[in-house]
């Protein structure tokens, strides 16, 4: 049991260094950053609110990873997000109670999903096409369902998920982190995950050692179109309208990233859903952080871009490599030094 | 054969009855740029409004965000030899060939809420806001409002580099020139929309002092106002007292919020670009009176005294 943990604690160091790092810069340009409150019988604070608005792009990334696992890539998320919350926001304004638009808004998010999953297991097409199709059309689907308006809502159910709060943490917070642990533990505790990575490291050799892998590939599209429904609610409902114009514009970008900068693989095999949430916590932190250091907005991108590609750098095998080799030299350079002695 | 020399005899008296009985109503062609915002929506619906209160006949076109459709409607509307053409363009370059084209054929063309790099002498005049104004509007009404109180004022920029953030932006600050005791302490990117507006005023919030270093918000558009307006709330603050808030466009959502007293003034980027543009082209075809090049709509000033509830109502069914 302490090896598994050992592994896992080696495999996450470089996120969970990296995030430390952010954190710590942050703090230095904003002192009161770790400060957290009671407020209304909730958490308050900076820390807070990068857990709650990494939510969206952090249950993406759940999605995304198992996608990315596959070898695979699902571009559509940005907009199944716009389509769900549009879903969402049109089914409760029509009188339907909060079950049933979860109901529907869910199923949407699956159909979605199970739409890209046959393009890519059944038909063949490569990945980044097939979902590039739905990426596409769903704004447009989204507009035609909220008639290119901000459809708003007044639900309190609904509102809840968005801005309510369980445990003293914000909803959002609850729906990520839950759903991240109950994934992880579906592909983990089951033979699910290796069969995953199996997959994507060779799909036919997966296929002839009798791995189904066509059901695989679309059951892992349908992962991402339901992570993508559930951000796309808390979008709607963080709002309280569904804006199709700009609910989930690039983030399926952000996912991607959060999922490389969670040191998962494109080119598919091993993956982590644990280390893709660290990433995507890492993106938010660096978001937040700009926002609260002041610097004028026209910053915003080079520097998230800059402290993206020092983070990508720092994981890069030949990085990896060279501390590797600098740390034995050292080592060995101790080692002779000793024995001189 | 019979039958088809009765049809056509048939149809012959049917246009020329048609045609006598429209020759002094005026066929009007309008391209739109497409219905991407709430506001575009509004417009359309206002321009058929306009049009149909004066008994025009419009041909609307929807480019769906594209100049080589409307490029095509222009034609087809010179085709079908309209008596004027409304665009709305969706960019400012290349429009030279198809306006000439339209001038040699004496079709006056009028260009709503945005203009062109062209010759003036190619389209009849151009009706837009001005959004430097716009955000003078509200930086005069702050200043008038907080009366020589220091005020540590926050801004929510529209999109980075787009004219409006860059306008309105300057005109806020003109307004604000020379007024020590306002100041602007942060000033941030929300992208226009709601959930960036949410976002960074949270932001803006937790560096502030929880918010009590701050006397009021200024908002590039109504939506990251709304935004900023639920995040305010949920600091533990409330918007429009403890936090003035001030934005522009007018859309609908804006006037409940000012009807809950959580809002404080907005600025109307009007909708209705049609309405003076069709009383330019009424006066220039009756009198062959020019009208000047461009033609400035009203920014006008809302606050919760001018019955918010109510300018909610009329706005509410206009497509917003």
């Amino acid at each position: 049991m302490s090896a598994t943990l050992k592994a896992y604690a080696v495999r996450l160091f470089p996120q969970v260094a990296a995030l430390a790092v952010i954190l710590l810069m942050v703090s230095i340009a904003f002192p009161g950053f770790f400060r957290l409150e009671m407020q209304n019988g909730r958490l308050y604070g900076s820390l807070i609110d990068i857990l709650n608005r990494g939510a969206p792009v952090a249950l993406l990334a759940i999605g995304m990873t198992v996608v990315i696992a596959t070898k695979g890539i699902d571009l559509s998320v940005g907009a199944v997000m716009a389509i769900c919350g549009a879903v969402a926001a049109a089914a409760i304004t029509s009188g339907h109670s909060l079950a049933m638009t979860l109901l529907i808004t869910l199923g949407t998010g699956i159909l979605c999903g199970l739409w890209n999953g046959i393009l890519v297991a059944v038909l063949d097409i490569q990945p980044i096409i097939a979902t590039l199709v739905l990426m596409v059309a769903g704004r447009g689907i989204a507009q035609l369902i909220t008639e290119g308006a901000i459809l708003t809502f007044n639900d309190a159910g609904l509102i809840f998920i968005g801005s309510g709060s369980l445990f003293g943490l914000p909803m959002p917070v609850v729906i990520w982190f839950a759903f991240g642990v109950i994934v992880a533990l579906l592909v983990r505790r089951t033979a699910l995950g290796m069969l995953i990575e199996a997959l994507g490291v060779n799909r036919r050799a997966a296929m002839l050692s009798g791995v189904s892998t066509g059901v695989l590939l679309i059951a892992a599209y349908v992962l991402s179109g339901l992570c993508a429904a559930l951000a796309g609610i808390i979008a709607a409902a963080d709002i309280r309208g569904a804006d199709a114009n700009n609910a989930g514009l690039w983030l399926e970008l952000d996912a991607i990233l959060a999922v490389v900068v969670g040191g998962t693989s494109l080119l598919g095999g091993r993956f982590s859903i644990a280390a893709s949430l660290i990433g995507a916590l890492i993106i938010q932190s660096v978001n937040t952080g700009i926002l609260l250091s002041g610097f004028p907005p026209e910053f915003n991108l080079i520097i998230k871009a800059a402290i993206i590609v020092l983070i990508l750098v720092i994981q890069s095998p030949r990085a990896q490599s060279a501390f590797v080799f600098l740390s034995r030299a050292r080592a060995s350079e101790k080692k002779t030094a000793g024995e001189a002695k | 054969m019979k039958f088809k020399i009765a049809l056509a005899s048939a149809t012959i008296l049917a246009a020329s009855m048609f045609s006598a009985a429209s020759a002094a109503d005026l066929t009007i062609g309008f391209s739109q740029i497409g219905s991407e915002s709430g506001w575009r929506a509004a417009e359309t619906t206002l321009t058929k409004q306009q049009a149909e209160k004066r008994g025009i006949d419009l041909k609307f076109a929807d480019a769906q965000q594209k100049q080589e459709n409307q490029i095509k409607a222009l034609r087809s509307f010179i085709a079908q030899d309209v008596d004027a053409i409304l665009i709305a363009p969706v960019v400012a370059t290349g429009w030279d060939e198809v306006l000439q084209e339209a001038k040699d054929a004496e079709i006056p063309v009028i260009l709503l809420d945005r203009t062109v790099d062209a010759s003036k002498d190619l389209y009849l005049t151009a009706v837009t806001s001005d959004l430097v104004h716009e955000g003078n509007v509200a930086g005069k009404w702050l200043v008038d409002t907080v009366a020589g109180k220091p005020c540590n004022v926050v801004e929510l920029q529209g999109t980075t580099g787009s004219s409006p953030a860059i306008d309105r932006k300057k005109g806020f600050e003109e307004a604000l020139a020379g007024k020590d005791n306002l100041k602007i302490i942060r000033s941030q990117t929300g992208d226009f929309t709601r959930t960036k507006g949410k976002e960074v005023m949270e932001s803006f919030l937790k560096a502030e002092d929880g918010g009590k270093n701050i006397c009021a918000l200024y908002a590039h558009n109504d939506d990251m106002a709304v935004g900023a307006i639920q995040a305010i709330k949920e600091a533990g603050l409330k918007p429009g007292k403890d936090i003035l808030v001030v934005s522009i466009d007018a859309v609908p959502d804006i006037f409940q919020a000012m009807a809950a007293g959580e809002a404080n003034a907005t600025v109307e980027l009007t909708p209705n670009m049609a309405g003076p543009a069709l009383d330019a082209l009424d006066a220039f075809l009756k009198d062959g009176k020019e009208p000047p090049k461009w033609i400035q709509t009203e920014s006008k000033l809302y606050t919760q005294a001018d019955d918010p509830q109510k300018v909610y109502e009329e706005k509410k069914g206009l497509g917003y």
